[in-house]
């Protein structure tokens, strides 16, 4: 069996205030796997995903990203490994340029000169921003700037995307084209997220959190057509919505010209 | 966004001022800033020659007078202050329209108005005429401490969602039914200043994590917002035209070009 | 109000860009060694947009007219005196070059009256208060207030004695200093009720982000339980065996 991209086990966690929102979260997901984290408000999902890359430091537990622990020595690594698309874009875009946001994180992994031009160009034209690249993101519309922060995180060439409520305040048309570009990716995505026909679209799999632990792990339309499991833990669906009668997930698009994500 | 802000400063155009380097034009402001005000009281065809230099300056901007006029509101309190000055002020008194005014007030007061309203007006040509951005490269390039061209940066980025943030709780008083009348007020008005000291404070600590999540160190470089590479762009993007830049990149070392593949 | 250029002569205008310049290093300094590290250009730039938001509050004084919030004591209680006064001097330096609010020549004295020394005095009066009064977390409101409540009018008699050595005009010195307090103290009034007000709804929130109200976190033990994990009615079949 292979080494698990993202291996977490036993994780806990309390806020310095001394509020704990983890109580020993055991989570793998594989290479290849596009996996929904779905969880009510407060739920720890949030929590869950800043220790994926070592933002928070476990209080108990582990985590390990294809193997390697989340640890201080291997921030830097771990760092570049997972990449985490921030819930709002406001806080993930805080340069005065597209250009700008997109080339820092690729800049502090050592990219320098053409090469970095390139990193940076080919992230903005995977989420299909490459006009933009020298507005200034606050000119730019919400889904606009929710693309360049998946293009900031892409640009790292990650092993796994982390995106926390991709969705979030998307006009349809806009989370449309955020579906299309992550069914276009071919990476590693662990996807939190309240919306549960775009958990449904886009993974496969899909576990619950609820109260700082896991509770459910399985295909997201069991999960989904589990009407006592989603009362339990406060998750509804959409009105009108039923999983039962929407066709089968579209599968993972052939991805042409080269993608940026490394191949498992 | 970007609308009615009020504070939108800058005048998009392409007169030869809007070309300018920012740090020669912020040098420029000072110097000149620095002798109007070294210029001595009763030099009068000095300040003329200061106001017709700045005349011209303003004119080949290109930024409409009105533009500027309506801006000149942030001189209101000096206008105050000036007006004052008569009646307050030491030493012989002449009579102005049945009011006793001080002679030296009156000369200090049209002093002080010709010498602010330069400086009012050269500073708000400055911001007409540079972006935020360039302002904020000249003054790293003035040596201005890094740290502080940093913190300035992010001021400037979030100034829009912060005041925003302010002008909605406003908008939700207001809906229901509360203006800020008289000091029983307060209490109120001082809730809408912890909140937003605690959302500001909190997208602070927000961004700090994405900064972290994208390998920050303790450095921003500051360069980023062009292309990096020489002046041709190899990969043939198109998108190197008109920033026409001197620094050439340092040679990119093998090992980075390497394809990021792990075990 | 931003003192504007030719408010002051040269020398006094030079004289207050060293002492602001100087109090802006030993604050860089400082800032980074002890309250922020390298969250630093994030956290205050952020506050910074903060003050800058908060002056543009005008809260009603009487008879019509009112003031604006300076933030100096504000800042220096829930951030700490060196970041607030980083904070404090970008506000300034902002609002002179993008806004033409204040001189470019007064830089130096603006950030020196209304960024050192309502961070210094206030800071230092809710301290001094801090030290020979109980320690208690609810007292923390109450003292900031009374920070501002002091570097409002302190701020304007410094002015005052600016003005007294390098004002451009001669104005006789009680006159002036009168005036200036009278208004001064209406306006510390209001500063010290809505930043004691402030602070208080603050500390009810997140205690942890008042400086002056900092603790060391109390270290409690972590609970772990491990609930069992629901496989959906339908057998799934996640690729890779899960544990
Ligand atoms: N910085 C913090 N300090 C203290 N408690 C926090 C902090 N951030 C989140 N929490 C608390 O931790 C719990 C989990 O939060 P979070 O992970 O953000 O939930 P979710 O993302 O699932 O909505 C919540 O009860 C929340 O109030
Ligand atoms: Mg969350």
């Amino acid at each position: 069996m292979s080494t698990p991209v993202l291996d977490v086990r036993g994780l806990a966690y309390a806020y310095p205030d001394g509020h704990q929102a983890l109580f020993g979260v055991d989570l793998h997901v594989h290479r290849g796997e596009r996996v929904a984290l779905l969880g009510p408000n407060g739920a720890g999902k949030t929590t869950l995903v800043l220790h994926l890359n070592g933002i928070l430091a476990a209080g108990a537990g582990t985590v390990a990203v294809s193997g390697l622990p989340v640890a201080k020595e291997h921030l830097q690594e771990i760092r570049r490994r997972v990449g985490v698309v921030f819930q709002d874009p406001d806080d993930q875009l805080f340069l005065g340029s597209v250009r700008a946001d997109v080339a820092f994180g690729p800049h502090n992994l050592g990219l320098r000169g053409a090469e970095l031009d390139a990193r940076v160009m080919t992230a903005l034209e995977q989420v299909g921003m490459a006009e933009h690249v020298d507005r200034p993101p606050h000119h730019l519309s919400f889904g606009q700037r929710r693309r360049v922060a998946v293009a900031t995180v892409l640009a790292m060439q990650p092993e796994v995307l982390v995106l926390d409520e991709p969705s979030s305040n998307l006009d349809p048309a806009s989370r449309r084209e955020l579906a299309d570009i992550l069914r276009s990716l071919d990476v590693t995505v662990l996807m939190v997220t309240h919306d549960m026909p775009y958990a449904l679209e886009l993974c496969e799999r899909s576990v619950i959190l609820h109260d700082g632990t896991i509770v459910a792990d399985g295909s997201t339309r069991d999960l989904l057509t589990d009407d006592a499991l989603m009362a339990r833990h406060r998750l509804e669906l959409p009105y009108g919505f039923d999983p039962r009668t929407v066709g089968p997930a579209p599968g993972r698009a052939p991805a042409p010209a080269a993608p940026a994500g490394p191949t498992g | 966004m970007g609308a009615g802000h009020g504070h939108r400063l800058h005048f998009h155009g392409h007169s030869a001022l809007h070309r300018a380097a920012a740090h020669h034009k912020v040098l420029a402001l000072l110097g000149f800033m620095l002798v109007v005000v070294a210029t001595p009281r009763g030099w009068w065809w000095a300040y003329l020659a200061e106001g017709v230099l700045l005349g011209g300056v303003v004119l080949a901007s290109r930024v409409p007078l009105g533009f500027l006029a309506r801006r000149m509101v942030v001189e209101t309190p000096v206008l105050v202050f000036a007006a004052l000055l008569p009646l307050i002020a030491h030493g012989e008194r002449v009579d102005v329209l049945g009011l006793s005014l001080s002679r030296s007030g009156l000369e200090g007061a049209a002093l002080l108005l010709v010498k602010a309203t330069f400086g009012v007006v050269a500073g708000l040509t400055l911001a007409a005429t540079t972006e935020p951005q360039a302002l904020l490269a000249g003054l790293a390039r003035l040596r201005l401490p890094h740290q502080l061209v940093q913190i300035a940066a992010f001021m400037v980025r979030y100034l829009d969602v912060v005041t925003d943030e302010m002008r909605r709780m406003r908008v939700a008083r207001e809906a229901r039914g509360f203006t800020a009348r008289d000091p029983r007020h307060w209490g109120v008005l001082a809730r809408s200043v912890g909140a937003l000291f605690i959302r500001s404070y909190e997208r602070g600590e927000r961004v700090h994590l994405a900064m972290l999540a994208r390998g920050y160190d303790g450095r921003i470089p500051l360069d980023l917002d062009r292309p990096q590479a020489p002046a041709v762009a190899p990969r043939g993007h198109g998108h190197a035209h008109g920033h026409a830049h001197e620094h050439a990149a340092a040679p990119v070392p093998a090992l980075l070009t390497a394809p990021a593949e792990h075990a | 109000m931003h003192v504007p250029d030719g408010f002051f002569d040269a020398p006094t205008s030079a004289a207050t860009a060293v002492v602001a310049a100087s109090a802006i290093g030993t604050s860089l300094y400082l800032a980074r060694r002890r309250e922020l590290d390298d969250r630093t250009a994030p956290l205050a730039g952020l506050v910074a947009a903060f003050v800058f938001a908060t002056q543009m509050l005008n809260f009603p004084v009487a008879g019509g007219t009112s003031g604006h919030l300076m933030g100096g004591a504000l800042a220096a209680v829930l951030v700490g005196p060196a970041t607030a006064i980083l904070c404090l001097s970008v506000v300034f330096l902002v609002q002179a070059l993008l806004f033409a609010d204040g001189g470019i020549t007064a830089l130096g004295t603006n950030i020196l009256l209304m960024g050192v020394v309502t961070v210094l005095v206030g800071y230092g009066v809710f301290r001094v208060l801090q030290a020979v009064l109980p320690k208690r977390a609810s007292l923390v409101p109450l003292l900031a207030g009374l920070g501002a409540l002091v570097s409002v009018p302190a701020a304007a008699l410094v002015f005052v004695g600016l003005f007294e050595v390098g004002g451009t005009v001669d104005v006789p010195l009680g006159t002036l200093a009168s005036a200036m307090l009278g208004v001064h103290v209406l306006i510390g009034i209001g500063e010290a009720v809505i930043t004691a007000a402030a602070v208080a709804a603050i500390l009810k929130v997140r205690p942890d982000l008042v400086h002056g109200a900092r603790r060391l976190p109390t270290a409690t033990p972590l609970v772990v339980r491990t609930s069992p994990v629901a496989t959906p009615a339908a057998p799934a079949a996640p690729t890779g065996g899960e544990a």
